[in-house]
């Protein structure tokens, strides 16, 4: 089933749902055809979108809008912030080309800090599926709480079958004692690759697809830091208020600490090209993954680890 | 569907003791003074007569929406909902207590208040998600949006302005509170806006404009509605900023106060028509 087909299947089954767009039809273009009145193209109005989405919520409507995710999450945050967000309301971001899929399209269109931008709104709640397959098992999830989300929209195939998708749980594909890959999105991928070459390095290694990054798995999260020597946060998002951030403020949370090693956009744009050749030319291909990981494990010492003694 | 109905002299009556509210909040803290008392009258005119909105039916999903875009008009429209029996009277002396929600923009826990705004050029839009659900599900709703005439100045009520046209929403109301003034100075001598109603007439609008401080103009402009069909509708409002109080009226440097005790109670007579009060508190600067 692909994301038009679900969203098809499922509005015609919802007289509340309302699908909304900023002229990104990519993904909806049979809708207005099937919808009528329920499919409303604001035009480039990222903000007007939003705004209106929030009216369409007080009349107890569902609004799935479309964007693309810098414009979405970005150009209208502070709709969503202040309309969405204050207000409460069941609007469903669907943010389009997220992360290193916008691939050629340059900076402008680089949706790389919408998780942390997100998260920091109260009330949202933020999904990174790693494909289709994936986003077609969490959607229904998303849609039905009545929670505001904001959902980066990954529609790329692979022959991956997930788990059936559990809210705000993560898919802990496999536990490593060595290693565990945390991760999102379309790295999930390349995830699996490097997965295989550390393990034939005879490493043991854990992998969690972390689907929710709001609410998180804090659960996953501690299990693999208890089980593994060094964890990965792998993602195609700044370094600043992502998933290195969610498992940072997670493990000092619960007064706990880990070796974590961070795959992500360091404080830089990437550079615009097709998307397999920005994978390599960035390092993210599952190759340059599990070189990264070998090369943390023989360059660096556990960092000593200072436990102060507290007075009961 | 129940609706007030009062004659203009009973507005003008209600619009006195909304005056008397505002002044009443200008101290211990204080208001948007200034900026709210241009706003009195059209907020007394929408709810006393245009408005199917009562206690009775604030709930009701055939009754008319109000959207207070130009936030800071919130004194006027507190004095208006506790005058029309919406909220206790009693309330407007928590104003600004940590104990309630009487503050300086609008929010929903104020019944009556249908959202939230203090940002300002973002409730055309929401008003448009409305109006357009009531396009889509059939109803004879009508949706009147406040804004303010430096508000303007953001272009999100332009871009709303074009996605209303393009779905030809008549059943929404753009009222534009055109005091003249934005926070620190004339809208003229900053970002000009006239000519205004060809503006708006640009972008698709049935456009009226006439005094926001005459109830019988207000009325003969708002029984026109719809102005035409398929169009939004816009009143353009001319209106004084700080109406009702010739000490403080047309001034800059009036349009957020924070009075002391005496001055309260002078301006309460001056509101009546004694003479004109001698004013020493500062003007705070907000923005």
């Amino acid at each position: 089933m692909t994301y038009e087909e679900l969203l098809t299947q499922t509005a015609l089954a919802d007289e509340q749902i309302i699908v909304m767009t900023a002229e990104n039809r990519a993904l909806v273009r049979n809708l207005p055809a099937v919808l009528g009145k329920r499919f409303i193209d604001t035009g480039i109005t990222e903000q007007t979108m939003i705004g209106a989405a929030a009216g369409l919520a007080l009349r107890d409507r569902i609004p799935v809008v479309h964007a693309l995710a810098a414009f979405l999450t970005m150009r209208a945050f502070e709709f969503v912030r202040t309309d969405v967000g204050i207000a409460d309301l069941p609007v469903k971001l669907s943010g389009f080309i997220p992360g290193f899929l916008s691939d050629a399209n340059g900076p402008t269109h680089q949706a790389i800090e919408d998780i942390s931008i997100m998260r920091g709104i109260p009330n949202m709640t933020v999904f990174a599926p790693a494909d289709e397959d994936d986003l077609i098992k969490m959607l229904p999830e998303i849609w039905d709480s009545e929670d505001p989300a904001y959902t980066r929209i990954n529609t790329r195939q692979t022959s991956y079958v997930h788990a059936p998708y559990e809210f705000g749980k993560a898919e802990v594909v496999a536990e490593g004692a060595d290693v565990t890959i945390l991760t999102y999105g379309l790295l999930f991928e390349q995830a699996l690759i490097a997965v295989e070459i550390l393990r034939n390095e005879g490493l043991s290694v854990g992998l969690i697809n972390m689907r929710s990054l709001k609410p998180v798995d804090e659960e996953a999260i501690l299990n693999a830091a208890s089980q593994s020597k060094l964890l990965i946060t792998l993602e195609d998002h700044f370094l600043t208020g992502g998933l290195y951030t969610i498992v940072a403020e997670v493990l000092l949370k619960y007064a706990t600490t880990a070796r974590v090693l961070p795959i992500a956009l360091n404080d830089k744009w990437f550079k615009p090209a097709l998307l397999p050749d920005v994978l390599h030319h960035e390092g993210f291909t599952g190759k340059q993954i599990a070189e990264k990981i070998l090369g943390y494990k023989t360059r660096y010492q556990q960092p000593p680890v200072l436990t102060p003694q507290f007075s009961e | 569907m129940q609706k007030n109905n009062y004659n203009d002299q009973e507005l003008e009556a209600i619009a006195l003791k909304v005056r008397e509210h505002i002044v009443r909040m200008s101290t211990s803290g204080g208001c948007f003074t200034g900026a709210s008392l241009s706003a009195v009258d059209l907020i007394v005119y929408l709810y006393g007569r245009f408005l199917n909105i009562t206690q009775a039916n604030l709930f009701d999903p055939e009754r008319d929406y109000f959207f207070l875009s130009k936030g800071h008009d919130v004194p006027a429209l507190y004095g208006t909902l506790a005058e029309l029996g919406l909220i206790h009277k009693e309330r407007l002396q928590n104003h600004l207590s940590i104990d309630d929600y009487i503050y300086w923009h609008p929010n929903t826990r104020i019944p009556g208040v249908e959202f939230h705004s203090g940002s300002l050029g973002h409730l055309p839009s929401v008003a448009i998600g409305v109006a357009m659900d009531i396009k889509i599900s059939g109803g004879d709703n009508k949706v009147v949006c406040i804004l303010g005439d430096g508000e303007l100045n953001e272009g999100t009520c332009w871009e709303a302005m074009l996605v209303a046209n393009a779905y030809k929403l008549d059943n929404l109301i753009f009222v534009v509170d055109r005091n003249h003034f934005q926070a620190n100075m004339r809208t003229e001598d900053l970002i000009p806006l006239e000519p205004l109603a060809s503006k708006f007439e640009a972008f698709g609008a049935s456009v009226k404009r006439i005094n926001g401080h005459d109830f019988k103009a207000l009325h003969d402009a708002f029984s026109a509605y719809p102005f035409e069909e398929g169009k939004v509708n816009v009143v353009i409002a001319d209106t004084i900023r700080g109406k009702g109080l010739p000490s403080i009226q047309e001034r800059a440097d009036r349009w957020f106060c924070n009075f002391s005790a005496q001055e309260v109670a002078q301006l309460l007579l001056e509101l009546h028509g004694h003479d004109t009060t001698s004013l020493t508190s500062e003007t705070l600067i907000v923005r």
